[in-house]
């Protein structure tokens, strides 16, 4: 708490995630270990280290695939409740408004790109069994909802003339931006991408560039992202969080990593 | 213009590189025939006369089989060897004639005007270089198109639909009595196959054990009956929602479990059911089952047998039609989404806000519910219930219902359930070759259905 207030006398951003003291002990493995991590509201911030560095098991604890061994985290919703995220399911994290992608792209294969994207309102709707037999105008009005909306999410990715194609069917880049899609359709404050730009060739990484900006310009979206594209996350976030054996070594900005000792000593190992 | 009528060569001169490929594959289906032959020999060359203690051989039946599936297998393989022919194009030649929309009729060259062909000139000034538009002959690109069509329009389902129902009205009334049985059990096993199909088509969980559900449905009913005086349609509700407690019982020992576990553990629990029924005797009378469950009554009425036989046949329709419907419309929603895509991968769709637990369970209360009707169904079509007819082997065959029929698809797990009941009865005048026949169809329709035969294209979203 105390360094939330800090920050925000500091340079006036809120923090919207707060996390302490985050351990994960896989048997004899620390994955993360007594991580403090901070990310403001409306920035975009990066998550770098080499392999093995822990980042995506920080993303596991943050949306609640994995239960941290020790540590507090809490998101701090714009006027809303302080909440603690340690020990949710993912589906209540998702629903408090943290989403996520996935490093290796895990998208609903067989369910075309609209269904997926509708998928994603899912934590925003309530129609249960009744209301899909009955099909009241309730219903029927909030699954038209739905899919205006995932049509719009669609369109602000791209992927407008893809909607009713399977999934699986879909090229790798465009897989990519779906998942994204996906992850808004739910409505996040925070959006945690996990390698967006693997496997991307540079155009569809400058095009990634532009939508994660348009993201948080447009839509407010604050976002955390892991990225091995170094000219991606440099050109891109304000903030760089450096991890490395599960510890964080470095926060700072692009330049202010780039600079520090201990970033290029993890990267390159130790000077002969 | 002019070398597009070249006269085609008859097929088989020109696609075949030689006729020993031709040789090669008869030779094969030589070979598939003989194998036939040979595991079919015991069952249909040799007949045991128990009584004249003799041994009759009936080499022709061998012949005949041997004979049919030389021609079936011959022609699967010139088929195949076609398709994979024309899904490799070869640089396209002037003289390469077989794909350049022309056929032989007579001796009169017609054009068969495939649109996939157009503006794709062979030959003087055409360019050759740009790839065909469809792998496939045109005959079979047209063909397709008009099965996809056919199966996309709207109007087309409707009316197969109207037909269906309009059929099924009008059959109890010219059919005998023992007709009208067997359709009502095509139609439980619809209610069935619809059910099972939410649990493993759309929430992916693989159940064994499903007869359970129907066995509590229908003891639920024979019990309610001999205790309490329900009657059918009391019971029928009843029965459903008794059901849907034991699929909430075994779901929640089971919804950690993904894949082979969860099919043992179902396994289990359809035969712990089925063993209590057996040995309670005092609730259940054991093995012997509880006989003298009553027929649906209409308002007090005495329906004759027929009458009465007839009058559950409407029931069941009535009801496997709402079951139909309530699938259809499950699918398409919010909650059939989130089955769907916990189906196809259980992580992303918790990260995706979705409740594992909750909606799980509501795959297999509903699924149970459905069971259990169709449960009070089976109770009231026999008057009569005991443990022998909840086997594994009743779950196998809803099983095989929903994997035939394409899991997640509504038609074709109706079509499929129609099939498994209907095929086996009519096929009674093959007597004692009847399983055999029935065996040998199944692999067909599974070999079929893996080439997209009853294909389950992805639904789409309500407008």
């Amino acid at each position: 708490m105390t360094g939330a207030r800090a920050a925000e006398a500091a340079g006036g951003a809120r923090v919207l995630l707060e996390a302490r003291g985050l351990s994960a002990v896989f048997g004899g493995l620390r994955a993360l270990d007594a991580v403090d991590l901070q990310v403001f509201e409306g920035e975009i911030a990066a998550l770098i280290g080499p392999n093995g560095a822990g980042k995506t098991t920080l993303f596991n604890c943050l949306t609640g695939l994995c239960l941290p061994s020790a540590g507090d985290l809490h998101l701090l919703p714009a006027g809303g409740q302080r909440q603690r995220l340690g020990g949710l399911s993912p589906n209540r994290i998702t629903a408090l408004g943290v989403a996520r992608t996935f490093q290796n792209i895990r998208l609903f294969p067989q369910m075309t790109a609209l269904e997926n994207v509708m998928v994603g309102r899912h934590v925003r709707t309530r129609a249960g069994v009744l209301g899909a037999l009955l099909r009241g105008p309730k219903a029927r009005a909030e699954e038209r909802g739905i899919a205006a909306a995932a049509l719009d999410l669609l369109a602000k990715v791209g992927l407008c003339t893809v909607a009713n194609e399977p999934a699986a069917s879909l090229p790798y880049g465009l897989q990519r931006r779906l998942e994204i899609a996906r992850a808004l359709a739910t409505g996040p404050l925070l959006l945690l991408l996990d390698e967006p730009a693997a496997g991307m060739n540079p155009r569809e990484t400058a095009e990634l560039d532009e939508l994660i900006r348009r993201l948080r310009d447009e839509d407010g979206v604050t976002i955390l992202l892991i990225e091995h594209d170094m000219r991606l996350v440099m050109g891109l976030a304000e903030r760089i969080v450096v991890l490395d054996y599960g510890r964080l070594i470095a926060v700072g900005t692009p330049l202010q990593v780039r600079a520090d000792p201990a970033v290029i000593r993890a990267y390159l190992g130790e000077p002969q | 213009m002019s070398d597009d009528f070249v006269r085609s060569p008859p097929p088989g001169e020109n696609r075949n590189p030689g006729s020993g490929r031709l040789f090669a594959e008869a030779w094969n289906s030589c070979l598939t025939a003989a194998l036939f032959a040979l595991l079919l020999f015991p069952l249909v060359a040799v007949r045991v006369d128990a009584i004249e203690r003799s041994i009759a051989w009936r080499w022709g039946n061998l012949g005949w089989i041997a004979a049919a599936v030389f021609a079936i297998s011959l022609a699967w393989r010139l088929r195949r060897r076609e398709n994979v022919n024309r899904s490799t194009p070869s640089q396209p030649s002037p003289l390469d004639g077989e794909e350049n929309g022309f056929r032989e009729q007579g001796s009169a060259l017609r054009y068969t005007g495939s649109p996939a062909l157009e503006g794709r000139g062979w030959g003087a000034g055409g360019d050759a270089t740009k790839p065909p538009l469809s792998p496939r002959s045109p005959r079979a690109a047209w063909l397709s198109t008009a099965i996809g069509l056919c199966a996309e329009r709207p109007t087309v389902r409707h009316g197969a639909i109207v037909i269906g129902v309009a059929f099924a009205l009008i059959m109890p009334l010219i059919s005998s009595t023992y007709q009208v049985n067997v359709l009502t059990s095509a139609l439980i096993a619809v209610i069935l196959g619809l059910g099972l199909n939410i649990i493993v088509g759309l929430a992916g969980m693989l159940n064994l054990g499903y007869a359970a559900f129907t066995a509590v449905g229908a003891y639920a009913y024979a019990l309610l009956n001999l205790h309490f005086h329900l009657g059918f349609w009391a019971a029928l509700p009843a029965a459903g929602l008794v059901a849907a407690g034991f699929g909430l019982a075994l779901g929640f020992p089971v919804l950690r479990l993904r894949g082979d576990y969860l099919a043992i553990v179902t396994l289990g629990f359809g035969e712990i059911v089925r063993l209590v029924l057996e040995n309670w005797s005092a609730l259940t009378n054991g093995p012997s089952g509880i006989a003298n469950v009553p027929r649906p009554g209409l308002f007090g009425m005495e329906l004759g047998l027929r009458g009465a036989t007839i009058y559950l046949y409407f029931i069941s329709f009535a009801l496997a039609a709402g079951a139909a419907t309530a699938v259809a419309r499950l699918k398409n929603s919010r909650i059939g989404r989130a089955w769907v895509a916990l189906r196809e991968d259980e992580t992303a769709a918790e990260t995706m806000g979705i409740d594992r637990t909750r909606t799980k369970l509501a795959a297999l209360a509903l699924g149970a519910f459905f069971a259990g009707v169709a449960g009070v169904l089976f109770a009231a079509r026999t008057t009569f219930v005991n443990p022998a007819s909840f086997t594994f082997l009743e779950s196998a065959m809803v099983l095989a219902t929903v994997v035939l029929g394409g899991p997640g698809s509504v038609g074709g797990v109706v079509a499929a359930a129609l099939v498994l009941v209907l095929l086996p009865e009519y096929l009674r005048p093959f007597a004692q070759y009847r399983m055999l026949v029935f065996g040998a169809a199944l692999v067909l329709m599974m070999v079929l259905r893996a080439r997209r035969a009853l294909a389950n294209h992805p639904g789409r979203p309500a407008q």
